[in-house]
């Protein structure tokens, strides 16, 4: 099975002044085919999200980032600050696609096996079962008026598993610094209108089949030690 | 055994009565009940004339339905329960009367699904409450409550929003609006060319969900329930606005003139993430500028009554009318009791 680099970042140096190379980000590969995850996901809402929606955000963060990168250059802080709201709603549709791709998995591959062990017992520990931890996401996840998405977190401060919302692009830290995002749930209309319409308890409901707890659990080790 | 039935008054009374309801509500019903029961016994009066061929029903069922315009509206209810008053209104047109550009398939979502969930939840959360008794506007700022929302503001405000949003469409619509509209659009934006252009931007640059708007700005800069948006702009001018969510400029004291929807779930089936191909479909072919325009008028109008009314209070007040000392301080609703729970 070949490794493949799940968050590719290839730099592209745009230096307006010659020396200062500006970092600016491409669409990550997804690990899986776009109709890999059916049916929990259709292929069409798949190649959409990717293709389209995430690229987008990564066009317009990379934009977002090169006006900064000249406004900064040049001390022009009114500037730098108007952009500030672009970057947010762009560099963090960027950041929690990422995460979400890495998420999810096709059952042949692993999607849908619950977490075992480490994050296993903490989510025991924090929830009371894993069934209490889907409910309570699913319960948050279809409450969230207009978009956002629905988190799993870990408070690194207090050493505590959460589940957050956040609205439209909002990564977890705004929600507090020591969040760190395990597992997101995108529940813009654009995750599953295609297939489930204004139904989003019912896309809440299968999405658990093709969620990749071997990831997530790997992440929360990591982000525990 | 023949009976007269004037074909306004209609009624229906389910009983039991659940336990769920409280004891005032349930003593409105029994009242509703006797009035009722008076009322088929008595002759009716009704405008025009009426015979037993002009009655909905034949045969023998004795079941009527009551609906009057006054503010209270015992309706069926799915198990016998008394249900409240806020009404799904159809578009003023058919399902499929806008296609292509907006298919029979998103009305059936949109209006059969996500109208329809924002009405029946409105109304369970408001039925038994004082809100039941009050215009879908006046629970949307009430509900509102100065940025702090209370739960039933969104279903209130997005019942309000896609009625209005069905209300500035119409078959072959789109094209270019005339007469004082126009005029007013060339002053305040420069040209037509100008406007549309702004609006498109403010519908493809709300972040999210949410709506945009064109408004007829005659406000007070203090608007008492919210922050004003633009406290810089003239009054008495349009403007173009975009909200998050639910949010619609009747919290600003703004009237609203036109919107468009874009939420995804407005453009999603027709249009996928192409937005920007969907707002302008919908300047090209589906606004209704005669709807906008009476819409304009009437705000208007409504601005005139108000200078007149400020007016009024200002003299009252330099005359040192103590009867009314509130007379100054400006509620968007006239109830200036209000608490806030």
């Amino acid at each position: 099975m070949a490794l493949r680099t799940l968050f590719t970042r290839k730099p592209q140096i745009t230096a307006p002044l010659g020396f200062r190379g500006l970092q600016t980000f491409s669409l990550p590969d997804l690990p899986y085919d776009y109709g890999a995850l059916e049916p929990a996901i259709s292929g069409e809402i798949m190649q959409l999200h990717h293709q389209k929606h995430h690229q987008t955000y990564i066009s317009n963060y990379n934009k977002a980032l090169e006006q900064l990168d000249a406004a900064i250059t040049k001390g022009d802080a009114s500037t730098a600050v108007k952009l500030q709201s672009a970057i947010k709603f762009n560099g963090g549709g960027h950041i929690n696609h990422s995460i979400f791709w890495k998420n999810l998995a096709p059952v042949r591959e692993g999607g849908g096996e619950p977490p075992h062990e480490l994050l296993g017992w903490a989510i025991d520990t924090n929830f009371g079962s894993l069934e209490a931890l889907i409910q309570k996401m699913n319960a948050e996840g279809a409450a969230v008026q207009g978009s956002g998405w629905v988190w799993l977190g870990v408070d690194k401060e207090v050493k505590r598993l959460v589940v957050e919302t956040t609205s439209n692009q909002d990564p977890l830290v705004t929600k507090g610094a020591s969040l760190v995002p395990l597992l997101g749930i995108d529940v813009w209309e654009h995750a599953y209108y295609l297939q489930y319409k204004n139904v989003r308890p019912d896309y809440l409901k299968n999405i658990w089949k093709v969620i990749n707890w071997k990831y997530v659990s790997d992440l929360y080790a990591k982000e525990s030690s | 055994m023949p009976f007269w039935i004037c074909n306004k008054i209609l009624f229906t009374v389910h009983l039991p009565i659940t336990h769920a309801l409280s004891l005032p509500r349930i003593e409105k019903i029994m009242a509703a009940t006797v009035a009722a029961a008076a009322a088929i016994a008595s002759p009716l009066k009704c405008g025009g004339s009426f015979s037993s061929q002009s009655s909905p029903f034949s045969g023998s069922t004795r079941s009527f339905h009551w609906r009057n315009n006054e503010k209270q509206n015992v309706r069926k209810g799915g198990r016998g329960v008394i249900t409240a008053k806020i009404d799904l209104k159809p578009p003023p047109y058919s399902l499929d009367a806008l296609e292509p550009h907006m298919s029979r398939k998103t009305f059936e979502y949109h209006w059969g699904k996500h109208h329809r969930a924002y009405v029946d939840n409105l109304n369970k959360q408001i039925v038994g409450t004082e809100l039941d008794t009050k215009t879908l506007e006046d629970i949307i700022v009430l509900t509102f409550n100065k940025g702090d929302l209370l739960p039933p503001f969104n279903n209130a405000a997005q019942v309000w929003n896609h009625d209005f949003f069905w209300e500035s469409m119409k078959p072959g619509g789109g094209g270019k609006p005339s007469g004082e509209l126009l005029e007013l659009i060339n002053r305040d934006f420069g040209s037509f060319e100008a406007f549309v252009n702004e609006f498109k931007a403010a519908a493809a640059t709300q972040f999210g969900s949410g709506w945009a708007w064109l408004v007829y700005k005659a406000n007070r800069l203090d608007v008492g329930n919210s922050v004003n948006p633009r406290p810089s702009d003239d009054n008495k001018k349009l403007v173009i606005v975009k909200s998050p969510n639910a949010i619609n400029p009747l919290v600003w004291d703004y009237s609203p003139l036109l919107t468009i929807d874009v939420w995804e779930h407005a453009y999603y089936l027709d249009f996928q993430n192409r937005r920007p191909d969907y707002i302008s479909i919908f300047m090209e072919r589906l606004v209704s500028w005669e709807a906008v325009s009476s819409r304009l008028e009437a705000a208007k109008a409504r601005a005139v009554e108000r200078e007149k009314e400020e007016e009024r209070n200002k003299t009252e007040y330099e005359e040192g009318d103590e009867a009314n000392p509130e007379a100054v301080e400006m509620y968007l609703t006239s109830d200036a009791e209000e608490t806030d729970d």
